[in-house]
């Protein structure tokens, strides 16, 4: 099985992201061992396993929020585990977006004040920060929820008022991490198809964590994590 | 499932009898339904015929046939690209799917690339039909979920298979 990637300069050729050889443990427990991956830009990509398999762990080593034991991983032509904490605090703010399962939205605030959070974060002035906000609302079917706290919405529109916090500030990856895993399969189905449409849209690359296949088949491409290594079949092995 | 391209898997393990093929064939693909001895010998007397296999001189013994099949390189051949290749993507499989996974395992083929390369296959058949969905009519869309949801036990199936393919190898290579 190859589990290398097809690329030539990290970061070149049209891959966005490009992870090498990445091996990341806890403790003595390798969630990581030796795993390539690479995603083009505009991508939608799943990565599916089964769980313990190492795909959160290496969805977060993309995403820059965990450092790799060793191996690399390149976003945008520059080496994320090579930069600085604050640096790659500030690349997550600016250049990703992310999507969890839950708990990524502030309870007590609302609907708008989530949204427009990132921004007014990353000194976006207030007024265009909640026009950005009620943009994202509309955009998504929730104008009427914009002034609801977070914590009394239901589970589908939280996760849509999160889709809007993490594309608010126009980032050029949304990482989500089994984004419709706490919903019904309607409503995850409506949650998936609003990622996927906007995904389209605005040209932005999606890495996606799921062990639902419904899931995944919103995806362009899929790789299977097993036992911390990507499994990447050939092209001659896959019939599109 | 395919009888001729099981008969022939089995026959790549070793060459054996007409009879000796059967019980084989019911012990791990019949589940109920035996092979008739008159289609095993129709079988082979057509894949010897084909070239995929040639029978050896006549053994002394009772029985209507006591010939020992071997499978021929091109027999081979088509076995290796059965196998190798997913079937196409639809509902209802897990024989088709089953057989192959067994006689990999027999074989010493990897059956989880195998696995792989079908899950890959299916996941695109899935890719259609979500995009049906996205464009679709209701009618469309409620179609199109019937097909995701069988899809889906297939490919559920095939996470389970791939959980157990050391138990299943153990078992059959130990047979």
């Amino acid at each position: 099985m190859s589990t290398a990637s097809r690329s030539a300069a990290p970061g070149h050729g049209g891959y966005l992201i490009e992870a090498r050889d990445v091996y990341r443990s806890f403790g003595q427990t390798p969630a990581l061992v030796g795993a390539s991956l690479t995603v083009a830009r505009g991508e939608i990509l799943a990565i599916m396993g089964p769980s313990g398999s190492g795909k959160s762990t290496l969805l977060h080593c993309l995403a820059g929020i965990f450092t790799p034991d060793s191996g690399e991983v390149w976003f945008d032509g520059q080496r994320l585990d090579g930069l600085s904490e604050t640096k790659r605090t500030e690349l997550r703010r600016t250049a990703f977006g992310f999507v969890f399962q839950f708990g990524q939205l502030v309870p007590e605030l609302s609907a708008a004040d989530n949204i427009a959070l990132p921004l007014l974060l990353d000194k976006v002035s207030r007024k265009t920060a909640y026009q950005s906000a009620a943009d994202w609302l509309k955009r998504l079917g929730l104008d009427e929820l914009g002034a609801r706290r977070t914590g009394e919405l239901s589970g589908g529109q939280a996760q849509r008022v999160a889709l809007a916090r993490a594309l608010v500030a126009r980032p050029k990856v949304i990482f989500a991490d089994e984004p419709t895993g706490s919903l019904d399969s309607l409503t995850g189905e409506k949650v998936m198809d609003l990622l996927v449409s906007i995904a389209r849209e605005e040209g932005t690359t999606v890495v996606l964590v799921t062990h639902d296949a419904r899931v995944a088949a919103y995806a362009g491409r899929e790789v299977i994590v097993r036992d911390g290594k990507v499994t990447v079949l050939s092209e001659a092995e896959v019939v599109r | 499932m395919s009888v001729p391209l099981t008969l022939l898997g089995l026959l790549e393990r070793e060459p054996s009898h007409g009879y000796d093929l059967k019980r084989n064939y019911d012990a791990y693909f019949g589940r109920g339904k035996p092979l008739p001895f008159g289609q095993v010998y129709a079988t082979l007397g057509r894949l010897a015929r084909d070239g995929k296999v040639v029978p050896g001189e006549a053994e002394p013994g009772a029985g209507p046939d006591r010939k020992r099949y071997a499978i021929t390189s091109l027999g081979m051949a088509e076995v290796e690209a059965w196998l190798a290749e997913p079937a196409e993507a639809e509902p209802h499989l897990q024989t088709v799917l089953f057989s192959k996974v067994v006689l990999a395992l027999m074989l010493g083929r990897p059956a989880e690339r195998y696995l792989d390369v079908q899950r890959a296959a299916h996941l695109q058949r899935m890719r259609e039909l979500t995009e049906i969905k996205r464009k679709g009519s209701m009618v469309d869309l409620l179609l199109a979920d019937h097909g995701l949801f069988h899809l889906e036990a297939d490919l559920r199936w095939m996470d389970m298979t791939s959980a157990r393919l050391g138990a299943l190898a153990e078992m059959v290579r130990g047979s």
